[in-house]
């Protein structure tokens, strides 16, 4: 019984477990201090369920062998667009939500497409490459936001009345309206039962997408590329596939973390989204060259946990913020403990 | 002065328990060219390895028998302290800095160096580079080779032959030189080169350098070598000055009759020999190393064809270039309609299946399943093992249960040893990882099957079963069987007829019968005819 204790935890891998043990202490101290428990919980629940879709971005691009997609902005870029035309056309509630994800679709799959062909001219230093897509991305639409016809008086610069504004409310919009769906409440834990299920969808089709026969060859492509066209597979079709997927699903992510969150982030907001969900699913068990949905949950599950709780609690013990700079820690640190294991010689 | 310059003294070897040298003696004179013989795998390479004291003996477990460098007793523990006795080596692969002249090259790591001001504060190694007398070095040992090149050019602007003696020069250059080494010094050269090496060669005898020379054009060795040594399978078969021998002696005794008297399965019926299953025309493959100029190879329906020669000839891009896997000219027919060149997806879909020589790189998914690397190309390539649902009809789930099913028949039919269908590829036996190479390609129900080198790497008991397999394929399917091997033995045993390729050409066809010297001698490129 011990034994099968301990290699249950040895299992979970190092990084996870002092992970957890952290998150046991902190929320003994959220405890011993006289902390409300539930909200805590219910805060974690509701990050978890706006992180969840960005971690899942990861799994195609890991899987047909590119790496981690460093160039996630890219994709949340597009889903701002999305997001920006329906809230310009006025749609409001579910609505608004869904006919964001339909605009932001087909902007991410043109966007994926020319992506994918950059990153293949690049093989080998997809991850570099990808940061500096993501950055320049940024950079580039910073231009466009204030140039880009919205006339919309809730998007556009009060003071002359052109150019959007850096941080759009959704409040007549789409603000909540995954939360609200099924929510409810036990003593004090808020449960955003819509965000959760949004997030499960996802990752029960992403599950199953890899058991299909493009899934399987993406796979294929990632794990031996000679196996996989001495199999018959278009392998450079494949990472082209892998791309525009996790392009996509940066897109709907960002359009549920907005809604959750209640604010269009334009400009600069973009820029780092990417190392959160990296260092998510690093945490998680993934590597460079493995990456599967429980990862995925078990990585964002304990990341934004740790976010959630840690502020409180420290604010709690000491006077001042320290939560920035354990997150910064956390995350950079996780990142770099990835990237310096070997890669490609089946991590584990 | 001892009567030999170099004494290898009962050298055997063996590599995890697999003998691979057996009792192997050569003694060599000043002045001699003593020459050695032998396949592919006949242990040329590691007495080489043995007498530069290369890491890979000693980290499997070193050799028995004793070297000794004019009569004394030396341990070689590692190529630096071979130099320092005076053996050099001139590499297949050149050893060269092509941003570097031919003097740079030459006198690397060995600079003539001048004092100045700088180095007489700071000491020895800010001394200046004497090129005036570096040159002239360099150019002294390039024309010992019967050379005139400029010696302060580029190597990367130089042909290859010119690569070649520049390597040559460097170990000349060293000056103490006693014993030279070289590894088939003639394969990349023209006709015209190599008789200038051949030339420098006889030359330098004449200065008391020693010469072991391996090579695989016999009349190379009739041209210039004292003594002939030839190997086979490790042993050491012949030994004899070059005049007591012939060039067809030297081809019969490298290949040597492996046929093996255990039976084959006999055909209960006889294939149409007129049935043209596939046919190769001026087939012209881009593999780095296995490079196929120009082969063109009628397949007859039903039949085993063997291609056999030597590494680098060419045999193992024959099969990749049909498949699609490298940059592949030419035209290819399967029963009268043309196969699409380098599109992998073609040849599987017509039903053409290829066994890689490359197992572990290009064959499995090592970080798999078995079962999953048994069906993934059929899953690719017939859309099998899929099954229907709600998604859209690209998007099919795969099937775990007759994927399941599938791989235990396979399993329990070509005895894969494995703890279960999920366990993964990396943790099998090579044996049994060719076996689920194979079992991949049979899934794909091929009417023709491309094997390269089955047997590589795998115990002897586990190539039998490899053999019984393919013959059984063939016999009771009507699969027609490509097989590529280095082991003529193999070849002969199994196969109906053996296409020799020899430097990217069809050296001619031979009944698995015909004599050794034949073999041999197209092999060695010295004879080309078609049966």
């Amino acid at each position: 019984m011990l034994r099968k204790i301990t290699d249950f935890l040895l299992g979970l891998g190092i990084p996870r477990l002092i992970i957890i043990a952290f998150l046991v202490i902190l929320f003994i101290i959220a405890f011993a201090t006289g902390l409300a428990i539930p909200p805590l919980i219910g805060d974690s629940l509701r990050r978890i369920g706006m992180a969840g879709l960005f971690g899942l971005a990861m799994i195609p691009t890991v899987r047909a062998g590119i790496g981690l997609n460093f160039g996630l902005p890219l994709g949340i870029l597009t889903g701002l667009l999305g997001a920006l035309i329906s809230m310009q056309l006025d749609y409001k509630g579910f609505h608004g939500f869904f006919m964001a994800i339909l605009f932001a679709i087909p902007i991410s799959i043109v966007t994926g497409i020319g992506y994918a062909k950059l990153l293949s001219k690049v093989r080998g230093q997809e991850m570099m490459v990808g940061t500096y897509i993501g950055f320049s991305s940024v950079a580039f639409m910073n231009i466009w936001w204030l140039l880009l016809p919205f006339t919309h008086p809730e998007m556009i610069w009060a003071i002359g009345g052109s150019g959007l504004r850096s941080q759009l409310s959704l409040r007549n919009h789409t603000s909540q309206v995954l939360n609200d769906f099924l929510k409810f409440e036990i003593g004090g834990m808020v449960v955003p039962t819509g965000l959760l299920l949004f997030f499960a969808f996802f990752c029960v089709l992403m599950y199953f997408f890899f058991r299909t026969k493009v899934g399987l060859a993406i796979d294929a492509t990632g794990q031996n590329e000679n196996y996989a066209i001495a199999s018959g597979v278009n392998t450079k079709r494949m990472r082209t596939i892998s791309v525009v997927l996790s392009n996509m699903l940066a897109a709907i992510g960002i359009i549920a973390y907005a809604q959750s969150y209640g604010f269009l982030q334009l400009y600069s907001g973009p820029m780092l989204m990417a190392f959160p969900a990296v260092a998510a699913v690093l945490i998680g068990g993934a590597s460079l060259t493995r990456a599967t949905v429980t990862h995925v949950i078990v990585g964002t599950v304990l990341f934004q946990t740790l976010l959630t709780t840690s502020l409180p609690v420290t604010s709690q013990l000491i006077k001042g913020d320290v939560t920035e700079v354990a997150r910064m820690i956390v995350s950079n640190g996780m990142i770099v403990y990835a990237l310096t294991r070997r890669s490609g010689k089946g991590g584990k | 002065m001892a009567q030999y310059v170099l004494e290898m003294d009962h050298i055997s070897k063996s590599y995890y328990g697999v003998p691979v040298l057996k009792d192997v003696t050569i003694k060599i004179t000043p002045g001699e060219i003593h020459a050695i013989a032998g396949e592919n795998g006949a242990g040329k390479s590691t007495l080489m390895n043995i007498l530069f004291g290369m890491p890979v003996i000693f980290d499997t477990g070193g050799f028995d028998g004793e070297t000794r460098i004019d009569g004394n007793q030396v341990k070689i523990t590692s190529p630096q302290k071979a130099m320092g006795l005076g053996i050099g080596m001139v590499h297949q692969e050149f050893m060269l800095l092509p941003g570097f002249s031919i003097t740079e090259n030459i006198k690397l790591n060995r600079e003539i160096t001048k004092r100045n001001p700088v180095s007489m504060v700071f000491g020895k190694s800010l001394e200046s580079l004497d090129f005036g007398k570096m040159n002239s070095d360099a150019r002294k040992a390039v024309n010992q080779l019967g050379m005139s090149l400029d010696e302060t050019r580029l190597v990367s602007g130089l042909p290859v032959g010119h690569m070649q003696f520049v390597e040559i020069a460097r170990e000349i250059d060293k000056g103490d030189i006693k014993l030279l080494v070289f590894d088939e010094p003639t394969a990349v050269l023209t006709e015209s080169e190599a008789q200038m090496l051949l030339k420098a060669m006889k030359d330098l005898t004449a200065k008391g350098i020693s010469f072991l020379f391996i090579t695989h054009r016999l009349d190379e060795i009739m041209q210039v070598a004292d003594h002939v040594t030839i190997l086979r399978d490790g042993g050491m078969v012949d030994q004899r000055p070059k005049v007591q021998i012939t060039i067809e002696e030297i081809a019969a005794e490298m290949v040597g009759r492996k046929l093996e008297t255990s039976e084959i399965l006999k055909r209960d019926h006889l294939y149409d020999e007129k049935d043209i299953v596939l046919d190769i025309r001026n087939l012209k493959v881009e593999m780095p190393g296995e490079e196929v100029r120009d082969v063109s190879l009628e397949v007859q329906r039903g039949e085993v064809l063997g291609i056999g020669g030597l590494a680098g000839g060419g045999k193992i891009g024959i099969a990749n270039g049909v498949m699609g896997l490298f940059p592949t000219s030419g035209r290819v027919m399967l029963e009268n309609k043309p196969i699409e060149l380098n599109e992998p997806m073609d040849p599987l879909s017509k039903g053409i299946a290829f066994v890689s020589e490359d197992r572990r790189g290009t064959g499995l998914l090592l970080e798999q399943s078995i079962e999953m690397n048994i069906t993934t190309p059929t899953i690719q390539v017939h859309n099998r093992f899929l099954k229907k649902n709600f998604l859209t009809p690209w998007l099919h789930l795969y099937d775990v249960v007759s994927i399941r099913e599938h791989s235990l028949k396979y399993i329990k039919e070509l005895d894969i040893r494995c703890t279960g269908p999920q366990q993964m590829a990396r943790r099998l036996s090579g044996g049994n990882q060719q076996k689920v190479c194979l079992a991949r390609a049979f899934s794909l129900e091929p009417k023709i099957l491309f094997v390269s080198e089955p047997t590589r790497g795998i115990d002897v008991g586990a190539k039998k079963i490899v053999l019984d397999i393919l013959v059984e394929l063939n016999r009771n399917h009507g699969v027609t069987v490509i097989m590529t091997s280095s082991e003529l033995g193999e070849l002969r045993k199994i196969c109906d007829r053996i296409a020799i390729v020899s430097e990217g050409y069809l050296a001619g066809i031979l009944a698995p019968d015909a004599p050794d010297v034949d073999y041999g001698l197209m092999m060695a490129g010295q004879k080309t005819e078609v049966v």
